[in-house]
């Protein structure tokens, strides 16, 4: 071997020489099964590798031919191997399919229709996830076809049409007896079902004539499977075609789903139906659609009859909830006066029955029960509003008769632990909801001494869940009582801290760095006793390896939260969060060669940057230390231009960016002028903020462009 | 590789709600930081862009020329929704009635007191109100300028007010400016501080009465501000003592001498920001003991035989208050709009004839109005609801200091009364 080969071709090399015994261990004339089954499987984890073979028309015409041979194989256990090969060269390798596809459709249409389950399931899914690459290709035009996309959409779902939907609906009506009842089924009608969901998502309106003959013929039938199958054909074409196709199908559909739901005899059908109607309610219903197919005439049947089926079997009541959910959301922005004020205390009431159900805990009923709760609550309106806070008391008992419970076995210690979140969510839907506004808030604030230390309790119980959630609690908590949120910090504090040091559960460390911004905006200076502890805690997150890099934008924003709410008090951590930022500031302001993912991130930790930038210059404004800034300003003009010559900011960034110039001629004044002027953000970032589109960005670039005007005069 | 997972979410909505509950909170922690930036730079921007010297003097008109009997007319949020909208930078360039409008709505306004709030004793302060015309004093870049609550220059005097006046050791950075909420009491040729919105370019609209009060208090000593008038300080400033609403507190307020002519009773709720605009955690109350202007007066200072009342007439003919959301208190049909040539948005002038208000559950029912005329242009605003019943009552039943004793109780022995504050 030469010694002076790259790294690269190296690896070039010995990928061909695996594909190479591979392919051949799996062709027909191997004697031995098992050889075949292991070669099968080595492709399958050889194929990511394979860029550079599948860019070979010869090398992927034979791999091609191998594999499809290998999904006729006698042996079961080969066949599965082929096709779950076949699912991920649909994913890896979807542009280079097109001379293939028609030999595919026939193989997987007679494993459908023929083979065994877990061969057929991997046939099914080759076709979800060709609708997966579809989707997202047809996401990023954008709706038309400006060739902007890496990969060409070759709509092979369209072109499939007309063999794939029958195919498809044959499998609707393969169900098992109890799948509902089971947790971790996986059939055929699920899979199909499924598959039928993304095809619609993909091709739109077209599907539509293609289902309805379907579901016409057999949502009558005597036999449940029949009308189950049609039931869950219609509720899988509900997101994709347009709502004008749909809604005048849905008109006719609704009363006979309401009917279904009450009467049909089978509870997988009531099950299918209620799922149906919350996705009639998910993708019909809101002020974004034209024609309402909830109107005054049918209301309250349709509140009836859902409340009335969450007394039904769990699964069934599980999906009443889920509709019920998706008919308060269509009313989010409804304005002053809401359809569903009139029920709006018997829908409070029966789903709180629901919670008490004995069998509540399967199906994940209470937890849907809760949910729904929280988006009824959340869609109040100010009619209702009063209502709201009459539960406050309701669910606060709830979670002290849940924390009273001692001695639990670990089984009921989990359950308890689970209420408790689901508690601390509802309550924290209700705190932001009635915090929201002035007269609503009033009422509320009566009982935050018992809610806050209600929360304490659960923190003192300790578990992870539970205490995000309260956690996220808190933070709504924080805002509305505002600065007399102070006389809960004593107690507070070490949980605040012990969230900021949970580095395992991102989640948690990442809520409570904004529950750290919520207190900041709500004490502002008198948070600054806490701020020692609270900035160290900040300061080990970000130097740590084990933390989610996602926890480490949020971090840099609260620098500027606490900035803004403490001043100039801020100078003590001058020495230690300049340096951060700075380094952070120079890691992000290069993209060159990132992915998309990459770019987004960069984004968000550039936007976690600026913002402390803004909240440190807005804190030391007017402030005599104003001069402790100025040597950080020269890096700081120098990453704005970098990063708007970069050309890869999003939105957001642009926003923050124009405006943190804006701050530092503002704080800075005429010791930044010479600096400012000096800068390509002063001139070129500035006029294409000022120009922008988007009204956040000329807004920012406005007031920078003042503030600069000033900084210069002087 | 372990085998692609081929298990697919199956009837479950793809973002669950704990997530969602996550998101929404995100938003609302993303959405309050962008607006305490910005509440941050809105201030520092408003005062620099506003027109003063070089736009052409706004002339004083009738309504400003009466002796400012009635504290004010609130802002009216009806339509003003373009206008709140607007950036300061925007505000330069309005004239005339726009600018009067967008200047009002920089005031924290008052409601009239028609009932006594809960927890008066507790939650509220208590001062006199000095007689005279509310403003804004602004200083900044050397000077300082009054501006009446239509926009209109008052002033523009030096002050000893943080960057009020060109002096030796006015070195401050152009940044630091103060915008305070006035009276100017024609007498003593006074400035009485009511309220500190912004010091030495701090804001202060996110802090609590109690909190502006204590720093108002310290501050405006500091600076000389409240010294004699000299060269570089034109206008004397004074504070104003503020109480606790309780018994003693409220006794000293409405009975005790104060420097100035007494125009009524102003209460802050402590734990209230300083909120432009209409706010019930501020209100006003009078009566002939405190204030020589307890009923509504006309442009020649008489007090009329039946109560005048202003309001906005609406697209469908309706009249409504100026509140948000406005109450309607009648309705013109088309064949009368058309006649008396009117449109909507006018301002309309009607008197309260015998029928009176009626109310049923505490809540005003009808009116029995009588068409008088349309209002001056100078007029911003129509009559607030709380105005309108708070003078009905005056005529009729008025809210009387003993209500307001009573709803306190009997004098609290163990906590003597504190004088918070001394002017």
């Amino acid at each position: 071997m030469c010694e002076e080969v790259s790294p690269d071709v190296v690896e070039q090399d010995q990928v061909n020489k695996i594909l190479t015994a591979v392919v051949q261990g799996m062709n027909p004339s191997e004697g031995s099964n098992d050889v075949r089954l292991a070669a099968t499987r080595a492709l399958y984890n050889a194929l990511s590798f394979a860029q550079a073979n599948f860019s070979n028309d010869m090398e992927r015409d034979y791999i091609m031919k191998v594999v499809c041979e290998a999904t006729l194989s006698p042996e079961v256990k080969i066949r599965q191997a082929a096709f779950e090969c076949l699912v991920s060269i649909s994913s890896s390798y979807y542009d280079k399919l097109a001379p293939y596809m028609q030999d595919i459709f026939n193989i997987t249409a007679k494993a459908v229709r023929e083979d065994e389950e877990p061969v057929a399931l991997q046939a099914i899914e080759f076709w979800s996830s060709i609708c997966d690459e579809e989707i997202d290709i047809i996401d990023e035009y954008g709706g038309d076809f400006t060739g902007d996309s890496d990969i060409p959409c070759f709509y092979f779902i369209k072109q499939a049409l007309p063999a794939l939907v029958p195919m498809l609906l044959e499998t609707l009506l393969k169900q098992e007896e109890d799948q509902d009842q089971d947790e971790g089924a996986w059939n055929l009608a699920m899979a199909g079902g499924t598959c039928l969901g993304l095809v619609a998502r993909t091709v739109g309106d077209d599907i539509v004539p293609l289902v309805m003959p379907f579901i016409e013929e057999n949502i009558t039938k005597p036999d449940w499977r029949q009308r189950e199958g049609a039931t869950y054909a219609f509720g899988s074409i509900l997101e994709g075609p347009s709502p004008n196709k749909l809604t005048p199908l849905v008109n006719v559909a609704l009363n006979f789903m309401l009917t279904a739901l009450t009467n049909d005899p089978n509870s997988h059908v009531k099950d299918t139906t209620a799922w149906t109607l919350g996705r009639i309610f998910e993708f019909l219903h809101g002020s974004t659609i034209d024609t309402p197919i909830i109107t005054q005439a049918n209301c309250q049947q349709i509140i009836t009859v859902l409340l009335q089926s969450m007394k039904d079997a769990p699964n069934v009541a599980e999906k009443a909830c889920g509709a019920l959910y998706f008919l308060a959301q269509g009313y989010e922005d409804i304005g002053q006066t809401s359809p569903l004020t009139p029920y709006f205390q018997e829908i409070v009431q029966s789903l709180l029955s629901v919670t008490h159900r004995e069998d509540a805990g399967e199906s994940r009923l209470r937890t849907a029960a809760y949910e729904t709760l929280n988006e009824v609550v959340r869609c109040c309106t100010d009619e209702t509003a009063p209502m709201v806070l009459q539960l406050v008391p309701v669910i606060m008992m709830e979670l002290h008769k849940n924390l009273e419970a001692h001695n639990l076995s670990s089984d009921e210690r989990q359950k308890q632990n689970e209420l408790q979140g689901l508690l601390c969510g509802c309550l924290q839907v209700i705190i932001q909801k009635l915090g929201s506004s002035d007269q609503t808030k009033y009422g509320f604030m009566q009982y935050a001494d018992q809610i806050m230390n209600l929360f304490l309790r659960v923190f003192a119980c300790r578990s992870a869940t539970v205490h995000e959630e309260a956690m996220l609690a808190i933070g709504a908590l924080a805002y509305a009582t505002g600065p007399d949120f102070a006389k809960y910090m004593p107690e507070f504090y070490k949980y605040l801290e012990m969230g900021l040091q949970n580095f395992e559960e991102y989640q948690v460390c990442a809520v409570t760095v904004g529950v750290v911004g919520d207190i900041c905006r709500a004490l502002e200076e008198k948070v600054l006793p806490w701020c020692d502890g609270i900035m160290t805690q900040l300061l080990k997150d970000l130097s740590s390896n084990q933390l989610h890099r996602s926890v480490k934008p949020p971090i840099f924003s609260c620098f500027g939260d606490i900035a803004l709410a403490i001043g100039d008090n801020f100078e003590k951590y001058l020495m230690y969060a300049m340096p951060m930022l700075q380094s952070a500031a120079e890691l992000s302001a290069h993209t060159s060669n990132a992915d998309d993912e990459l770019v987004e991130y960069t984004n968000l930790l550039r936007n976690g940057i600026l913002e402390a930038y803004s909240g440190i210059f807005q804190g030391f404004k007017n402030s005599p230390k104003t001069q402790l800034l100025i040597p950080y300003a020269p890096h700081i003009v120098q990453f704005l231009d970098l990063i708007y010559l970069e050309k890869d900011m999003d939105d957001v960034v642009m926003k923050t960016a124009i405006g943190v110039l804006g701050d530092l001629a503002d704080t800075l004044g005429s010791n930044a002028g010479s600096l400012i002027q000096q800068s390509l953000s002063s001139k070129d970032f500035l006029n294409e903020c000022l120009s922008s589109d988007d009204h956040l960005i000329q807004e920012s670039a406005e007031w920078t462009k003042l503030a600069i005007s000033r900084a210069i005069s002087i | 590789m372990a085998p692609h997972e081929i298990r697919r979410p199956f009837k479950r909505p793809a973002i669950s709600d704990q997530q969602k509950r996550r998101e929404l909170s995100l938003q609302r922690q993303a959405q309050n930081r962008t607006e305490a930036q910005q509440q941050a730079r809105r201030l520092a921007s408003s005062i620099l862009s506003f027109p003063n010297q070089n736009s052409e003097p706004q002339p004083f008109e009738s309504i400003d020329l009466v002796p400012e009997p009635i504290v004010e007319e609130p802002e009216t949020e009806t339509d003003a929704g373009d206008i709140s909208e607007i950036d300061i930078r925007q505000a330069a360039r309005l004239k005339g009635f726009e600018a009067r409008r967008w200047f009002a709505s920089q005031l924290m306004l008052p409601e009239w007191m028609i009932d006594v709030p809960d927890r008066l004793s507790e939650d509220w302060y208590v001062f006199a109100r000095p007689a005279g015309k509310r403003c804004f004093i602004v200083s900044s870049n050397g000077t300082t300028v009054s501006r009446l609550r239509n926009g209109s220059l008052l002033h523009r005097f030096p002050s000893a007010l943080p960057n009020g006046a060109r002096t030796k050791e006015g070195s401050r950075s152009a940044q630091s400016y103060c915008i305070l909420d006035c009276i100017f009491h024609e007498l003593d040729q006074t400035y009485y501080v009511i309220d500190m919105v912004c010091w030495a370019g701090i804001s202060f609209y996110e802090c609590t009465a109690e909190f502006r009060f204590f720093w108002m208090n310290s501050k405006l000593v500091e600076s000389g501000a409240c010294e004699a008038p000299s060269t570089y300080h034109r206008y004397r400033f004074s504070l104003i003592p503020v109480y606790n609403c309780d018994h003693e507190g409220l006794q000293i307020a409405y009975t005790g001498a104060v420097p100035y002519v007494k125009d009524g009773l102003l209460f802050y709720n402590k734990h209230a920001h300083y909120q432009t605009g209409n706010t019930p955690l501020v209100l006003v109350w009078k009566d002939e003991t405190c204030s020589q202007y307890v009923i509504d007066t006309d442009n020649k200072g008489q007090v009329p035989n039946q109560q005048q009342v202003v309001l906005e007439l609406q697209d469908n003919g309706q009249l409504v208050t100026s509140d948000d959301p406005p109450v309607v208190l009648g309705c013109l049909n088309a064949t009368f709009i058309q006649e008396t040539g009117l449109h909507s948005g006018n301002l309309v002038r009607f008197a309260v004839n015998d029928g009176g208000l009626t109310f049923v559950d505490g809540k005003l029912e009808k009116a029995d109005l009588h068409y008088v005329g349309k209002v001056h242009r100078a007029r911003a605003f129509a009559d607030s609801y709380s105005k309108i019943v708070f003078q009905y009552m005056a005529r009729h039943s008025p809210l009387r200091i003993e209500h307001l004793f009573a709803s306190i109780g009997t004098v609290s022995e163990h906590e003597s009364n504190e004088v918070e504050m001394v002017g």
